[in-house]
């Protein structure tokens, strides 16, 4: 029996550039490849992570323009022009210290697949929900899935945080475009 | 999963994308925020030759007062909407709906139009727009022409849209203090798209009362008449609504809708 012809269609590329983390990328990529793929596997930032690509997961999680985003529900080109931000870029943000100690603190990771993702809805609920309660923090996660913690660790570090920020007036000025 | 290949086309502007579109036939399809068609894409329930990339267009972002309406570009996201950064002409029925769309890195990104246009029954703007009594502004080949937001969803994500035809902006009506509104839907998780919903307006300046069932399997169902509140404290009232917007429905599911009108009944009497 001989093998079936099997033949693959040419697929078109385009060139993208990318302003990711305030670096300029130069990629050559197919109009389908989605914003997360492009930044792990042609920019090497894979602190974003791909879960469910049907943007419940909340595992890609990154900022355009100062405002969180799904990075895996469309091309990589509509993302030209923005200014993309991934947890990359927070190494140095005094709020995401903060978070990530937080989080250290209350457990509020295990495996971790799904922390850089709540991470950057962390950062997001914090400055835009300051006086955020209990349920308002759950409420606000909803769109970020963790499979190890069940949720409370989470919470409470974030709740540790915004009470931590409305008990002492942070001497860096941290700026939020959202 | 990834998608499979398709092509992301610009235009120059509004008419000229509308040619561009009419010309490729239903193998093209507009994209605004991409964000209930990425699922699609990537689940490759969806696999268009082509995209035509909105985000160029400015004036589909643009939010005009009208006098007595609000008139939204169609790509105006459901987060600015919530963050009432756009005027809200609905005493917060529209801001509160917009909340409770997904989740916040979705609502940063996706549109009130993006949403009408693909018609998923279980969607919020597709119930809320008619109840609010919007009116749809849809640019074509052969020109303008507007569309009744009750009017414009045919059946599951299927519009009264045809090849080449963009939804460029939404007008709705403003409404006073005198207006009272409920708007209820049952998720089994914050933020998924709605199993039941249902939503009422009762406005005592023009006495308009109006109840949507929405989330049914095909468009939304529309009640409107004088009274129809204090109606629906009855349960064969409620019944019989029921029964009309979607005949075939199991009976626990006609329940749940049952109980969900009397719910919205009730709501009207209550401040916000």
């Amino acid at each position: 029996m001989s093998a079936l012809p099997i033949t693959f269609p040419e697929v078109e590329t385009t060139s993208v550039e990318l302003n990711v983390n305030d670096r300029c990328y130069q990629l050559t990529l197919q109009p389908r490849t989605h914003l997360a793929d492009a930044l792990r596997d042609h920019c090497g930032l894979t602190a974003t992570h791909v879960g469910c690509e049907q943007g419940v997961c909340g595992a890609c999680t990154i900022e355009v323009d100062g405002a969180p985003q799904r990075s895996c529900l469309q091309s990589a080109k509509r993302f030209e022009g923005r200014q993309i931000r991934t947890l990359e870029a927070f190494d140095d943000d005094p709020l995401m210290a903060q978070l990530r100690a937080a989080f250290s603190a209350e457990h509020a990771l295990q495996c971790g697949y799904c922390t850089p993702g709540m991470l950057m809805t962390a950062r997001d609920i914090v400055l835009r929900l300051p006086d955020a309660d209990e349920a308002r923090v759950a409420e606000e996660l909803a769109g970020n899935l963790c499979r190890c913690t069940g949720y409370f660790g989470i919470v409470r570090a974030i709740l540790r945080v915004l009470r931590e920020r409305n008990s002492t007036v942070s001497s860096q000025e941290i700026t939020h475009a959202a | 999963m990834k998608p499979s290949a398709y092509s992301l086309i610009k235009a120059d502007d509004l008419a000229q994308a509308s040619a561009q579109l009419a010309e490729n036939g239903w193998g093209s399809k507009p994209v605004a925020g991409c964000q209930s068609l990425g699922a699609m894409l990537n689940l490759r329930l969806a696999q268009p030759e082509s995209l035509l990339d909105l985000d160029a267009f400015e004036s589909l972002r643009a939010v005009t007062d009208t006098g007595d309406a609000i008139r939204f570009g169609a790509m105006t996201t459901h987060a600015a909407i919530e963050d009432k950064r756009v005027p809200d002409p609905s005493q917060g029925l529209m801001p509160f709906v917009a909340r409770g769309i997904a989740y916040r890195a979705v609502r940063n990104r996706g549109t009130l139009g993006g949403s009408l246009c693909h018609a998923d029954p279980a969607a919020d703007w597709i119930s809320t727009m008619p109840l609010l009594g919007a009116t749809l502004h849809v640019l074509g080949p052969s020109g303008q022409r507007d569309i009744a937001a009750r009017d414009f969803m045919t059946s599951a994500y299927e519009t009264q849209l045809v090849d080449g035809e963009i939804l460029v902006a939404v007008s709705v009506p403003k409404r006073t203090t005198s207006m009272q509104w409920s708007y209820r839907k049952l998720c089994r998780k914050t933020g998924e798209l709605s199993h039941a919903m249902t939503s009422g307006i009762r406005d005592s300046s023009d006495g308009t009362e109006r109840v949507v069932i929405g989330a049914l399997d095909g468009a939304p169902f529309v009640v409107e008449r004088a009274g129809l509140m204090t109606e629906l404290l009855q349960g064969a009232v409620r019944e019989q609504i029921v029964r009309q917007a979607a005949p075939e429905l199991e009976l626990d599911r006609r329940h749940t809708l049952m109980e969900m009108l009397r719910l919205v009944a009730l709501d009207m009497g209550k401040t916000r």
